[in-house]
């Protein structure tokens, strides 16, 4: 009893991890009407930008995100003003084969230069520190930092979504570009804007990871598809329910595990497949 | 007195479609002339241009962008190898069997992946192929994660020779490009192929058209597994041995199928079929560059889809309005 509910508390907070790879993935998704294929290469892309990081400047990685993060949210600038946007249309084709071929690239290429190893970002003590609640469960610092996050992420999109200038452009294109374009807004700008703060969610997501658990090149499609089905499961309605979903799938993943490794993944698809069965707009989405 | 007429052939369809048939007639009797190598790049190439000419019959036409039909061909694989092994079936009749056991199968998935739509759709098919992926690495009498081979009876009773056994896999091969080729042919000289191009062209019109798109998108998916998971079964044939990550291998089977249509020519007949040539002819020129190959697939892919999406062949077409297969109709001058 004991382990399921310690097996569920750590399911919680790995649920806070894949929240912020889906929201990342529903913002240019609410926004552009952009699934990016590649969003789980950039997430191993962070990583590896966080360990060259690390290891010249000898910092610890979570020092290291004031310098990865302003990185990754200019590669999404960049990324989005140089290739998405040129994609961007009626068709869904051009952008999913664009960001399908980006995402081989991002992979082979860092094959080439890191080679298929196993990599880990060291961050000292915090890595093992952990609050004792009862004999059985205790809950590590670190997962309770990201999930803190997730829920300091997921507040901080709201009030910038509802409260500021540029969370007004983020819907007003995503509403109708043609009439926020003669509203004065860039849309080109302001999609670059929305796939900064995609890419700056990911990499604090993907330095957090990298600091849990082993990661290489091949990582990356694993990840997109968590965010993914925390997307679907949550519904596409809010952030809390992309929340809510990446939750769900952090504890059937970590309750499976807990009775066999080898089930851990294969049981978060499942669960992906018996809400999509079941009830195709997520368990807290509406019927549209 | 001169009148018109619309019609779909013409001398140079005439010609391309002898040719073509010389070819097939050619191609059949490489027994004779090809060495063992040159049978075994061929068997390579022509199971190629069929998953690429399945992916775009499925992408191209009926717009369903999968990035999962490594699922098929890893269930073909497996299957093969299961009845194989395990029920005695000899190999070659194992293969239509596949094909109908992925038809089947196929249609529970549809049901379920069709409630994605676009690029949602897309990564649900990858998942579905995942979990195939993590399913085969828990089937421990199939090798578990560490695959497993053909056993060698099954492999002999090809053939007792390897040059026997490369003989009658290229020739299943060879039967079985011609087969999809054949099906993709017709079904676009039907009422569904002008219900497809419809659907690629503008789905919303073709829907308020009267198509029925669901059903006819059911129908493309299908058609493409059974397709796929024959395929799937005729590779490892080939390659004699299985293991879940080559079985599944998005990489190889579907990203690669991806890039030869885009650079060929989506949504053509002959594009996928080109972009495959022009692949296996960087393959055997240039040296072994590893995984450089899909960074420069990938790159090329990208800049086709952003200067001329509809690629090498598009390009061709909408210079010269060449058109070698009689598929689209045109308007002629008529004698009487």
């Amino acid at each position: 009893m004991e382990n399921l509910a310690n097996a569920i508390v750590q399911g919680v907070m790995v649920g806070g991890l894949y929240a912020m790879f889906a929201v990342g993935l529903a913002l240019t998704f609410g926004v552009m009407r952009l699934v990016n294929i590649a969003h789980g290469d950039l997430i191993v892309l962070s990583a590896y930008v966080a360990l060259i990081t690390t290891q010249t400047l000898d910092l610890n990685p979570l020092v290291a995100l004031i310098i990865v993060i302003p990185i990754m949210a200019l590669v999404g600038y960049v990324l989005q003003r140089g290739l998405f946007n040129r994609t961007m249309g009626t068709d869904l084709m051009p952008p999913l084969l664009v960001s399908f071929g980006l995402s081989v690239i991002i992979q082979n290429g860092l094959l080439f230069l890191f080679s298929a190893d196993n990599k880990r970002l060291q961050a000292g003590a915090i890595e093992v520190a952990s609050l004792r609640l009862t004999d059985a469960i205790s809950i590590g610092v670190l997962p309770l930092l990201q999930l803190t996050l997730a829920i300091l992420v997921i507040m901080g999109l709201q009030l910038l979504l509802y409260r500021t200038a540029i969370g007004r452009a983020f819907r007003a294109v995503s509403d109708d570009p043609q009439i926020a374009q003669l509203m004065g807004l860039n849309n080109r700008h302001v999609f670059g804007l929305a796939m900064a703060l995609s890419l700056a969610i990911v990499a604090l997501a993907g330095v957090l990871l990298a600091i849990r658990a082993n990661f290489d090149p091949a990582t990356g499609p694993t990840r997109l598809i968590f965010g993914f089905e925390a997307v679907i499961i949550g519904g596409l309605t809010s952030f809390w329910g992309t929340l809510a979903g990446g939750i769900i799938l952090g504890i059937v993943q970590s309750v499976a595990s807990s009775f066999d490794p080898g089930w851990q993944i294969l049981a978060g698809h499942i669960a992906f497949l018996a809400v999509l069965a079941v009830r195709p707009h997520g368990l807290f989405g509406r019927e549209t | 007195m001169a009148g018109l007429s619309v019609r779909r052939s013409s001398p140079t369809t005439r010609l391309a479609t002898g040719g073509a048939v010389l070819l097939a007639l050619l191609l059949s009797s490489a027994a004779f002339w090809a060495s063992d190598n040159g049978l075994r790049l061929m068997t390579d190439m022509f199971l190629y241009i069929a998953l690429a000419c399945l992916w775009n019959f499925l992408a191209g036409y009926a717009g369903l962008v999968s990035v999962g039909q490594q699922a098929y061909v890893g269930l073909g694989g497996y299957g093969l190898f299961a009845l194989a092994a395990k029920a005695g079936v000899p190999v070659l009749y194992a293969v239509p069997l596949l094909g109908v056991a992925a038809a089947l199968l196929s249609i529970p998935f549809a049901k379920l992946l069709f409630r994605l739509r676009g690029a949602y759709f897309a990564i649900g098919s990858w998942v579905l192929a995942e979990v195939l992926h993590l399913a085969a690495t828990l089937v421990v009498p199939l090798g578990g994660g560490s695959g497993m081979s053909l056993p060698v009876r099954a492999a002999q009773a090809l053939g007792r020779t390897p040059h026997d056994r490369f003989v009658a896999t290229y020739l299943t091969s060879l039967a079985l490009l011609l087969a999809i080729l054949a099906m993709i042919f017709v079904v676009l000289r039907s009422r569904m192929g002008l219900a497809l191009t419809a659907i690629r062209d503008n789905e919303g019109a073709a829907r308020s058209s009267g198509v029925n798109v669901d059903q006819v998108k059911l129908i493309i998916y299908v058609a493409a597994a059974c397709g796929t998971a024959m395929v799937g079964a005729l590779i490892f044939l080939q390659r004699l041995r299985i293991s879940p990550d080559a079985g599944f291998s998005v990489n190889d089977w579907t990203a690669l199928v991806i890039f030869m249509v885009v650079i060929g020519g989506i949504g053509t007949f002959e594009g996928p079929i080109l972009g495959t040539l022009v692949y296996f002819l960087l393959r055997e020129t240039l040296a072994n560059l590893g995984p450089f190959y899909l960074i420069i697939l990938g790159a090329v892919a990208i800049a086709v889809m952003l200067i001329e999406p509809r690629g090498i062949w598009g390009f061709v077409r909408s210079r010269s309005s060449l058109q070698l297969l009689p598929l689209s109709f045109f308007v002629s001058k008529s004698k009487n």
